[in-house]
């Protein structure tokens, strides 16, 4: 089995404005600045303006600072986290297809899926498809494991983490142009109240 | 009231206190243009000749007052025209918003006729960029783009705004009251265990230097930063940008560091055991090699960008704030020291400098730029501002024309950009027009942004040009001296007659050609009040010494031979 090393990695979370271009200027500032990144992840939060970014860079801590300074720079970034230094919970998913075409490699899967938390979402005469989801360790290992029974095609998410417990890493940003406009509308007699 | 969105430009414009503005029209920016004679006698527009000088202009015009410069163009080619100018100012931290059209939005992505993602262009070299696609939300882009443009790490910003919404009407609503960002708060004061860190360092430091940076100026730090190095006895080296932070006639001011600087202050600043880097960012330019560089030296570095601390050199006390609100903070407990033996080790190299300098050389019959400029400063009492471009001329302005004030010498510090010189002393004037102003430019770089002469008579500005005419292009001419063997490709100029030029735009002029004819011409062009140029002609093959080659050690200076050495 290949060595995995993931001691190295450090994770840099991000909040950001949820608007056009955003992930442009931050892909932008990374290429620009010469940072190289293990995975970047972009998604919504429970607040409609608000994105979480979470970016796995292998490198030592000393790096991920620079690129958090670098990250908080742009206006949009509402504010920028490293959170290796404390407990949190992580989580990468893989979709692997894998050969399943005789019955040795059908048993071996399933052997492999009960030790991981992994299982098949799709069978069919030819392949199957894996999802497994954990740390970005297990993943890695995961695909070690199956990686002999012959994959034909991967795609994983990157990581994405959260700080544990009342460790909370929100904002109170409320989208202040929409306020602004709001507020215009109200002054004009238009009714809205904010 | 109901405004259409070009005259919520031109009302959001006058209430940040802006009154000219360097611009070019264009189809996509016409309406924008239409709207300006309604506000004519508040806001003047300068007719520019193309879009570079107007960043320039914004750009001078910002560094001389410390207000935001406003320029303005049309889409597509008059937008990409600005790029060099917002490179620029992102390098120099100078606060410009640009306005630019855009085609109507039902057209972008089409291709249509000159369209270009201006936002996406200038993404990495602006420090924010808005592409306005709702008129509702242009008043308050243009109060952000501001506020973002001078605060903090002070820089361009762009606003992109479609024909469609220069068009649109919409209740006009300036939004009142201090702009709040989430993601952007500037640093602002240290943290007392830092401050006490950075004082123990001064404290136990026998052989301290500041290196005064353009932070200063734009903090406004110049009392602090001299009573922090008149009560610590702490001699101060200048970046070329951070010129004017303390009078250069101060003694313990000991000139440039870096490339060209003076020979001492690179060599105190390798001697060193503390570096106080103020407001300052270790360009490559300034520290030559990293791996060699101030070896002995403990660093405290103060600067308002977070990113700069520890990117290029690595800090003892890294502080990350304003300047002069951190100094304040340090000062009261900062003690009393001297440093008589170290202080004197700098005087001696300072001597040694002083003996090759090339004004105690006998050059009968040539004329030299180091003589020009040093002309020009007693000339001018050493009180103009001086605009120069980028290269030969403007080392030996930054070594021969010593500083008094703050912001008194502009320049293209980070991006070295040629063509610079000239369109900002033009947007300099419209900031400070009581001062008396200098275009020093080579014959290089004069020739990029010439066309702007015409700018200058039609305004009528009272900028002196000072053509420095080698015939080369000097600074690659001396690189390729030093370290390409004499083989001057494409550094000879046959350049137009300078004078002539100026006769077609009817701008009053002479040609220089020996040192006693200096006084004459200078005083020539001092005497009248409007644009004037001065060609001097001088020795085509001069250095530029003391130099550090690109990437070698500091202390690794070719200097000039002393007299009846070479």
């Amino acid at each position: 089995m290949a060595e995995v090393k993931i001691d190295s990695k450090v994770t840099v979370v991000a909040l950001v404005e949820n608007e056009p271009g955003v992930l442009n200027r931050i892909a932008s500032m990374f290429r620009r600045r010469a940072f190289n990144i293990d995975s970047l992840t972009v998604g919504r939060t429970h607040k409609p303006h608000v994105s979480r970014m979470t970016i796995r860079v292998d490198a030592g801590p000393e790096y991920a600072r620079k690129i958090a300074a670098n990250l908080q720079k742009l206006i949009n970034v509402i504010d920028v986290r490293i959170i290796d230094n404390e407990p949190h919970v992580e989580r990468d998913l893989a979709l692997i297809k894998v050969r399943n075409d005789d019955a040795d490699s059908r048993n071996t899967i399933t052997e492999i899926c009960d030790r991981y938390p992994a299982r098949i979402v799709d069978v069919g005469p030819k392949v199957a498809i894996i999802e497994v989801v954990g740390t970005e360790a297990i993943v890695e290992e995961f695909i070690e494991r199956v990686r002999p029974t012959g994959i034909v095609e991967m795609i994983r998410t990157g990581v994405v983490s959260m700080g544990r417990g009342t460790r909370i890493h929100d904002t109170n940003f409320i989208n202040r142009r929409a306020l602004a406009e709001a507020a215009a509308e109200a002054r004009n007699g238009n009714g809205r109240i904010v | 009231m109901k405004l259409k969105g070009s005259e919520i430009i031109m009302e959001c414009l006058l209430r940040e206190g802006v009154d000219v503005m360097f611009g070019y029209p264009g189809g996509a920016i016409l309406p924008t243009y239409d709207a300006m004679s309604q506000y004519e006698d508040r806001l003047h527009h300068v007719l520019v000749r193309h879009e570079q000088g107007a960043s320039h202009m914004a750009d001078g015009y910002a560094r001389a007052t410390g207000k935001v410069g406003v320029c303005i163009a049309t889409s597509g080619p008059g937008a990409t025209n600005l790029v060099t100018g917002l490179a620029t100012a992102m390098m120099d931290s100078s606060s410009i918003v640009a306005i630019t059209g855009q085609v109507p939005i039902p057209a972008i992505g089409s291709d249509a006729f000159q369209e270009t993602d201006v936002t996406g262009v200038t993404l990495p070299i602006t420090k924010h960029n808005y592409l306005v696609t709702d008129v509702r939300e242009l008043a308050y882009t243009i109060k952000e783009a501001f506020h973002i443009a001078r605060t903090g790490r002070p820089g361009p910003v762009l606003v992109d705004v479609p024909k469609d919404v220069q068009i649109a009407e919409t209740e006009f609503v300036y939004p009142e009251g201090e702009i709040e960002l989430p993601g952007y708060a500037p640093p602002w004061a240290a943290q007392d265990m830092d401050i006490e860190a950075a004082l123990r360092l001064i404290q136990e430091a026998e052989r301290p230097i500041i290196l005064a940076g353009h932070g200063i100026l734009m903090s406004g730090a110049m009392n602090e930063v001299r009573e922090l190095a008149e009560r610590a006895q702490i001699p101060v080296s200048l970046t070329l940008l951070g010129k004017g932070a303390m009078p250069e006639e101060h003694p313990l001011v000991i000139g440039m560091m870096g490339m060209h600087g003076e020979a001492c202050s690179n060599l105190a600043i390798q001697e060193a055991d503390l570096l106080l880097a103020l407001g300052m960012r270790f360009d490559d330019r300034v520290t030559g090699n990293l791996k060699t560089y101030a070896q002995n030296a403990r660093k405290i570095h103060i600067d308002i960008d977070r990113s700069e601390i520890n990117k290029n050199v690595k800090a003892d006390v890294g502080i990350a704030g304003d300047l002069k609100t951190v100094l304040t903070q340090l000062l009261p407990n900062l003690p009393q020291k001297s440093h008589p033996n170290w202080i004197g080790r700098i005087r001696d190299w300072q001597e040694d400098a002083s003996e090759r300098d090339i004004l105690n050389y006998e050059t009968p019959g040539i004329l030299l730029t180091a003589q020009v400029i040093n002309d020009i400063w007693k000339l001018t009492g050493g009180d103009a501002i001086t605009v120069t471009d980028v290269g030969q001329h403007q080392m030996l302005e930054a070594q021969y024309y010593p500083h008094q004030r703050p912001a008194t010498l502009l320049t293209s510090g980070g991006l070295g950009t040629m063509g610079f010189g000239f369109p900002a002393a033009i947007g300099a004037k419209f900031g400070m027009p009581d001062e008396e102003i200098w275009a020093i430019v080579g014959d290089g770089g004069f020739q990029m942004t010439l066309c702007e002469m015409a700018t200058a008579v039609q305004e009528n500005v009272n900028v002196n040009i000072a053509i420095i005419n080698n015939n080369f292009l000097g600074m690659v001419r001396q690189w390729q001296e030093l370290f390409f063997e004499k083989r001057y490709q494409a550094t000879p100029m046959v350049n137009p007659d300078f004078c002539k030029l100026a006769d077609a735009y009817g701008i009053p002029n002479r040609c220089v050609t020996q040192r006693d004819e200096i006084e004459d011409a200078v005083q020539f062009a001092r005497g009248i009040d409007g644009p004037t140029l001065i060609e001097f002609v001088v020795e085509k093959e001069e250095m530029v010494y003391p130099m550090v080659p690109a990437g070698a050690d500091l202390h690794d200076m070719k200097r000039r031979p002393k007299p009846g050495e070479a």
